[in-house]
């Protein structure tokens, strides 16, 4: 792998242009010289004028950030988006039986098909959840699945972030800079829309109110961690756009066991809290005592059915990178079905024989730290230096059970908008995906796009872009 | 939905910072006008420093420099973080609660809001000297006046409304009775009537400082009398910027409070008793109570009203 030309979504290898992107390509070849450096800085003003920013950790404070967007558009056939949307909505109703089951009775550890140790001994395990009956039997309500594509028909799975997953607000915000920019591409094509989400999250919010919940609208909270956090905008955009209160911890408080907001006129209850902040400092009272972020005493509302969490603390594992690996036989055993959507192979460390071939291999091979995330403790063997090479080396031998490994896939790429030129980058995809009283999947997703030529690195934090995704309809 | 105490606090400091922004500008340009026609030795410093007694900076310049002159005073007002009321700490903190409650407040507030911050937070302090200085402090006057203006055409008159307009008044009622609590000896009856150069100075000073120089002319048709300057600021109920019409614009946004609410709160009483300070009144009776007393009187009730608001109402 690497070596061979990566698979471009745009263009077939003889140059020719792919179905799907017929339009784009009409278009683009219209598009009078410098008119996508305009339109890049047009998006880039429109950006930094709504604030839609993210704060960048480490820097000063009030450093706040655009994220870079690319004005080219990527796009999906509407028999590509039904063969992923399957295969979306089969994983993340596996995975929620997963988490009940795991949270009561344990048959899947029982059966022996994933092991103990792994499960009771994951950091990501919460024992106070065990024996609590979500609304709905749900734990994940919203999702964002990273997918890569390598090929026509070939798509994997790289993980599936059911810890509050962030990047939806891009998602809607990208659509709408790409149809203030560019509204005659919208006519030559059938895009389906995007812009259902907020309505789409706050129905799946009331479906998951507390059961004995009845008589009043419900009172959904989103809860903050407050405006220096990185993704703050996002907060108080999809509080807004669903028309939720947005709360940092000092707003509620606990009372008899149900949660309260102090409103200018006094206490008013709360039912559903769309909580932005980490199960470690959603209550103090609870998990991390010295959390200032969360509301002493909300877990213990949650136990008691007055409030619902939203997702619920602890599903961490099941997309833990390590649980990862079961997702197959997770499918299987809950649901008796085939997995639609494939994960990357994976080698096992803690294994003699794969941590051999592993230590041999690095240098073409991703190595991931199990409780990493947004490209953070990551290294990519074939961009790695030597140095890099030998320290993942060393950290895997002392623990081995730290990282998975991976091989290095050929992301797609799509054309890209480079300084004046358009070249292909690599892409990945994120679909948003809300479970409630039923599964709704937004059509599309945030595509994030590695704006460094030959980089496989897509995290904003890395210097990583997005993109309007586009689903196109029948 | 109703309003969280921490978002009504949120609204009502947002506009008493936009409103502090434009004050300080106002003020700062006083203090340089005047130093550049000050001939004196130690004149312009002279003017500089009683401009910053009247902001109330005066004590944190002092801690920082030694010498007060244009370029020391105008970068302490206008850009230096550690001063807490300098134009650029006021914006600042204006566009942190404009932030915190972005669900609150309309687009065209916050993009005016965060336009104006994004741009001054742009700004060299080195760059901006004589010309350039008067130039943006008028551009600071002018993106208060466009924040404002966008507040006025688009928001809903709920409570959030009235939470910024009562942020606004509060702040500007305690500007207009430190200006006048700076000079108010100049103010007295018994200081000369006839006014010599100095005296013209000083009143010319109190009524830029306050916008006022050219309304003076059109209520009264006359020369400048300390009575009167003295009037036109505290008991007009036309001049935008006197205590009388700024107690009344509270009184008024925290009654409409206490309809939508359906309740009558300690922040009223407050309210009541800092608009009987200047309600039928006359500027007789004022002197004869003494006017420095009455404006520090009116100071602290001033900021009683905004204690018994943050109570009434649950702010942090």
């Amino acid at each position: 792998m690497g070596d061979k030309t990566p698979f471009d979504e745009m263009y077939n290898p003889d140059g020719s242009v792919r179905e799907p992107y017929r339009a784009l390509a009409g278009w683009l070849s219209e598009q009078p010289d410098k008119a996508l450096a305009l339109m890049q800085a047009d998006a880039e003003a429109i950006f930094r004028k709504l604030g839609i920013t993210f704060a960048v950790y480490g820097s000063e404070e009030g450093t706040e950030k655009v994220i870079p967007f690319d004005v080219i558009p990527r796009i999906i056939a509407a028999n590509e988006w039904r063969k992923l949307s399957q295969g979306i909505e089969q994983r993340v109703k596996a995975l929620n039986a997963f988490l009940y089951d795991v949270y009561h009775d344990q048959e899947i550890l029982k059966a022996g098909l994933v092991p103990e140790k792994l499960i009771l001994k994951n950091a990501a395990f919460c024992p106070q959840m065990m024996g609590i009956n979500p609304a709905k039997g749900v734990y994940a309500h919203i999702i964002g699945v990273d997918i890569v594509r390598v090929g026509p028909d070939e798509f994997f799975v790289l993980e599936d972030n059911l810890r509050t997953p962030s990047g939806v607000s891009y998602m809607l915000e990208d659509r709408e800079a790409m149809m203030l920019l560019a509204p005659d591409l919208f006519h030559r094509s059938k895009v389906a829309p995007v812009e259902t989400y907020p309505e789409n999250l706050r129905r799946t919010l009331e479906s998951v109110a507390p059961e004995g919940f009845r008589g009043r609208n419900p009172n959904i909270a989103v809860l903050t961690p407050g405006i220096y956090n990185s993704a703050y905008f996002e907060h108080s955009f999809l509080a807004d756009q669903m028309g939720a209160q947005l709360c940092e911890g000092p707003d509620l408080f606990v009372e008899d066991g149900k949660v309260y907001m102090r409103t200018t006129t006094g206490p008013e209850q709360v039912d559903v809290i769309y909580r932005r902040i980490d199960d470690d400092y959603l209550d103090p009272l609870t998990f991390r005592p010295d959390s200032m972020l969360g509301v002493p005493g909300v877990f213990d509302a949650y136990r008691a059915g007055n409030v619902t969490l939203v997702n619920a603390p602890g599903t961490g594992i099941a997309d833990d990178k390590a649980v990862y690996t079961y997702v197959p036989e997770i499918i299987d055993f809950y649901l008796g079905e085939k997995a639609l959507l494939a994960n990357v192979p994976t080698y096992n460390c803690t294994d003699e024989k794969q941590r051999a071939w592993v230590l041999e291999n690095i240098a073409d091979l991703v190595v991931k730290e199990v409780h990493g995330s947004g490209g953070y403790g990551m290294m990519v063997g074939p961009t790695a230096t030597e140095a890099q090479h030998e320290e993942f080396r060393q950290k895997i031998i002392a623990r081995p059970d730290n990282y998975i490994v991976q091989p290095t896939l050929d992301l797609s790429t799509c054309p890209t908008h480079i300084d004046g030129n358009v070249a292909p980058r690599h892409v990945d995809l994120r679909p948003y995906v809300l479970v409630g009283d039923e599964v709704r999947i937004t059509p599309g997703g945030l595509t994030r796009v590695a704006l460094k030529q030959g980089s496989l690195v897509v995290n904003s934090s890395q210097g990583g872009g997005t993109k309007d995704t586009w689903v196109l309809e029948e | 939905m109703r309003m969280l105490g921490r978002t009504a606090q949120n609204l009502f400091w947002l506009s008493r910072y936009v409103e502090r922004a434009e004050n300080m500008a106002r003020l700062l340009e006083v203090g340089y006008r005047m130093s550049l026609t000050s001939h004196r030795e130690g004149g312009a410093s002279e003017h500089l420093i009683s401009m910053m007694q009247a902001a109330e900076v005066d004590e944190g310049f002092d801690a920082k420099h030694t010498i007060a002159d244009v370029d020391t005073v105008a970068h302490y007002m206008m850009f230096d973080p550690d001063n807490p009321s300098s134009v650029y700490s006021c914006l600042r903190a204006a566009r942190t609660n404009a932030r915190s409650v972005r669900t609150a407040i309309t687009t065209d507030m916050w993009e005016s809001m965060n336009g104006a911050w994004l741009e001054y937070a742009q700004i060299r302090p080195r760059d901006v000297r004589g010309a350039k200085l008067l130039e943006l402090l008028q551009w600071v006057k002018q993106r208060s006046h466009e924040f404002r203006g966008a507040l006025l055409g688009t928001i809903l008159r709920d409570d959030g409304f009235n939470f910024l307009q009562a942020g606004n008044f509060v702040e500007r009622a305690d500007n207009t009775a430190r200006i006048l609590d700076m000079k108010y000896y100049v103010l007295l009856p018994q200081a000369t009537q006839v006014g010599g150069d100095l005296d013209i100075q000083q009143w010319t000073l109190i009524l830029r400082a306050a916008s006022a120089h050219r309304a003076y002319r059109h209520v009264y048709h006359d020369r400048y009398k300390a009575q009167n300057i003295a009037d036109f600021l505290i008991l007009r109920p036309e001049m935008p910027r006197s205590l009388v019409y700024c107690a009344s614009f509270v009184q008024q946004n925290l009654d409409s409070l206490a309809k939508i609410y359906g309740r009558q709160e300690k922040c009223h009483e407050a309210a009541a008793s800092l608009m009987a300070m200047v309600n039928e009144t006359s500027m007789d009776a004022i002197f004869a109570r003494g006017l420095h007393e009455f404006l520090e009187d009116f100071i602290a009730r001033n900021n009683q009203v905004t204690d018994a608001l943050s109570e009434s109402y649950n702010f942090f």
